[in-house]
């Protein structure tokens, strides 16, 4: 969806979500991610300039603006998937539970597992369902049967694909599922990990509507045990998940900075900058 | 809807046009290549068959006596023609050729394409290029000057008396397939997308269990169209096997011992017969136990390339 959709526009002010009192989010809840002057260069361009940001636990953070401000540059850094970049580099610092990811003695890979990474595209391995699951638990050490048909079945529940895939997901491929199933096999993939966090990086962007329904009411089951970011170029939809929303655009070096953050129901009603109100009220660009 | 009225009208044209206006010049040009090829192929299969079938029509040879162990073509007393020796070296030199080129060519192809930095694979690649075209007579050279010495004289005690021997053709043949299997990896590997590495490495795995876990199952099939594609190349190879292989026409039972294949006997007594005599009609029987072969494996290469397809 173009971010100028009409629907965009008139959706934005009635946002409002009841079940939750947001304001009392950002006060109370503690922070599982930290971001402090966190810049992102790709050989000489500076993609990424001065973001601190705070992401609180147990909640949805949405991020949004317009393509190429460096949103996915950001989630990438909770990871330390930049590493894997070729020219990448990266500044400034990022505590997960108070803790430096990037510190001398902290394992990469023990990130990645406590932070789990959903793709743009849903990328299930060529294997079994079964095997998509088990395939972080099997890496990470678990290799009784039973303690891993355990975790299979439940995050294959957790991701809400359980009832889909229960009678043949031991033999069928993860290949063979419609796209909306591959992702939320690959989110039940992610779970199996036991991560902290989860990022979504526009994980519905190449779903059908029913397919972005059925991820977006899994995310809000996983809200209470799980911290969420998920990054997004549909504000309707940053608007019905998300607890809060960062909002990030391009300066005119064309690097991505963070406009402002806060409670999703202010950042769509209430903005305190301009540029907020243009880009989520479509009068964007 | 518009491609059915295009059909319709094109139909209408055509009606009016006999088969050679209907065909354009390049298409006949086409058509003419593609027929002249099949023809060829054709005509050749019936060529070696019926000179293959020659030893059993013409000189009323029994199935088995030619499918027997014993090869003896030039005794007055005891002459026989059993081919089964070089069936069974053929397969023998070339499966074990592939069993030592295979862990090397794959380990070197997965380091090119996931592990090597760039200097090294732009380094790496033209080597391979290079190896590739080195003639085999090359290879047989070093066979009888390096390898087969170094057999005899320091691997004396564990059997290789002479040093020629199924082992020395099974190593000369697993380096000249090594390049083969190593590019045809290599290709598998980097065709491999990208987001299944993420996929795994995002889940916190570290780069050798992607590796193992996902990049290499995710191959196999091609891998093992590479592997069958080295081994064809060493079951066609004639020269350089036949410069080590110690040519003697025994079933193969030792490693250390010398032996012979079908392509290596065929190059060595061609010269030596006359057309239309038993000896000679073998020949052929060998070459069409060979072109039988090589259609097996294409066979196979197909189904595996069937296989990939369907992921
Ligand atoms: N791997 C990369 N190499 C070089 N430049 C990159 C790379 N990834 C992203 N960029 C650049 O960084 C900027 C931000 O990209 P990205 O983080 O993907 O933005 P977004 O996700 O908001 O669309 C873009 O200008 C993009 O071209
Ligand atoms: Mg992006």
């Amino acid at each position: 969806m173009s971010i100028a959709d009409p629907p965009a526009r008139a959706d934005a002010p009635e946002v409002t979500r009841p079940t939750v009192a947001p304001s009392s989010l950002s006060t109370s809840a503690p922070i599982k991610l930290q971001a402090r002057g966190l810049n992102v260069y790709y050989g000489a361009k500076r993609a990424v300039r001065d973001v601190d940001l705070d992401i609180p636990a147990n909640a949805i953070m949405s991020f949004i603006g317009p393509s190429g401000c460096g949103k996915t540059s950001i989630l990438r850094c909770f990871d330390r998937m930049n590493d894997l970049v070729p020219g990448a580099r990266v500044e400034g610092t990022i505590m997960l539970n108070g803790e430096d990811i990037n510190g001398r003695d902290i394992l990469p890979v023990e990130v990645r597992r406590r932070v789990g990474l959903v793709f743009q595209r849903p990328n299930p391995f060529p294997m079994t369902i079964y095997d998509n699951v088990a395939y972080g638990p099997r890496r990470h050490g678990t290799s009784n049967r039973a303690a891993l048909d355990e975790i299979v079945e439940s995050c294959l529940g957790r991701a809400a694909l359980w009832d889909e895939v229960k009678d043949d997901y031991r033999k069928k491929s993860g290949l063979s599922l419609s796209g909306g199933q591959q992702q939320r096999l690959c989110i039940a993939r992610t779970l199996a990990t036991e991560p902290d966090v989860v990022l979504m990086d526009e994980p519905c962007s190449a779903l059908d509507p029913i397919a972005t329904l059925k991820i977006e009411e899994l995310m809000a089951d996983l809200r209470a045990r799980y911290t969420i970011v998920i990054v997004t170029h549909n504000m309707q939809q940053a608007a019905r998940v998300s607890d809060r929303t960062a909002f990030f655009t391009m300066g005119e070096d064309r690097s991505g900075y963070l406009v402002e953050v806060g409670d999703t129901s202010e950042i769509f009603t209430n903005p305190r900058e301009r540029l907020t109100e243009d880009y989520v009220s479509g009068r964007f660009g | 809807m518009a491609n059915s009225v295009a059909s319709i009208e094109r139909g209408k044209l055509d009606r009016g046009l006999t088969f050679r206006e209907r065909i354009d010049p390049a298409r006949r040009i086409t058509l003419l290549a593609a027929g002249a090829v099949i023809a060829l192929v054709l005509m050749l299969l019936v060529f070696i068959a019926f000179n293959g079938v020659q030893i059993f029509t013409a000189s009323g040879f029994s199935f088995d006596a030619i499918f027997n162990a014993t090869w003896n073509p030039d005794s007055t007393t005891a002459q026989s023609f059993g081919i089964l020796p070089f069936i069974a070296g053929t397969v023998g030199v070339m499966v074990v050729a592939a069993i030592i080129a295979t862990p090397l060519s794959v380990g070197l192809a997965i380091f090119m394409a996931e592990v090597a930095p760039d200097w090294a694979r732009s380094v790496a690649q033209p080597a391979m290029e290079v190896f590739v075209g080195i003639p085999s007579v090359v290879w047989g050279w070093l066979g009888i000057t390096v390898l087969v010495p170094f057999l005899r004289d320091d691997l004396h005690g564990i059997g290789f008396t002479l040093g020629f021997s199924w082992f020395a053709g099974s190593i000369v043949l697993s380096l000249m397939i090594l390049p083969t299997i190593t590019s045809i990896t290599f290709d598998v590997i980097t065709s491999i997308p990208a987001e299944l590495r993420s996929a795994s490495v995002a889940l916190g795995t570290t780069r050798w269990q992607t590796i193992r876990h996902v990049v290499i199952p995710a191959g196999a099939a091609g891998i093992m169209t590479a592997i069958v594609l080295g081994m064809m190349r060493a079951a066609g190879e004639a020269l350089a096997v036949q410069m080590v292989i110690g040519n003697r026409g025994v079933m193969p039972t030792s490693l250390a011992d010398p032996m012979s294949t079908l392509t290596s006997e065929i190059t060595l007594d061609v010269g030596n017969t006359v057309a239309g005599e038993p000896w000679n009609q073998v020949l052929w029987t060998m070459g069409l136990v060979l072109l039988l072969m090589s259609f097996g494996f294409v066979l196979l290469v197909r189904r595996l390339g069937r296989r990939r397809a369907l992921g």
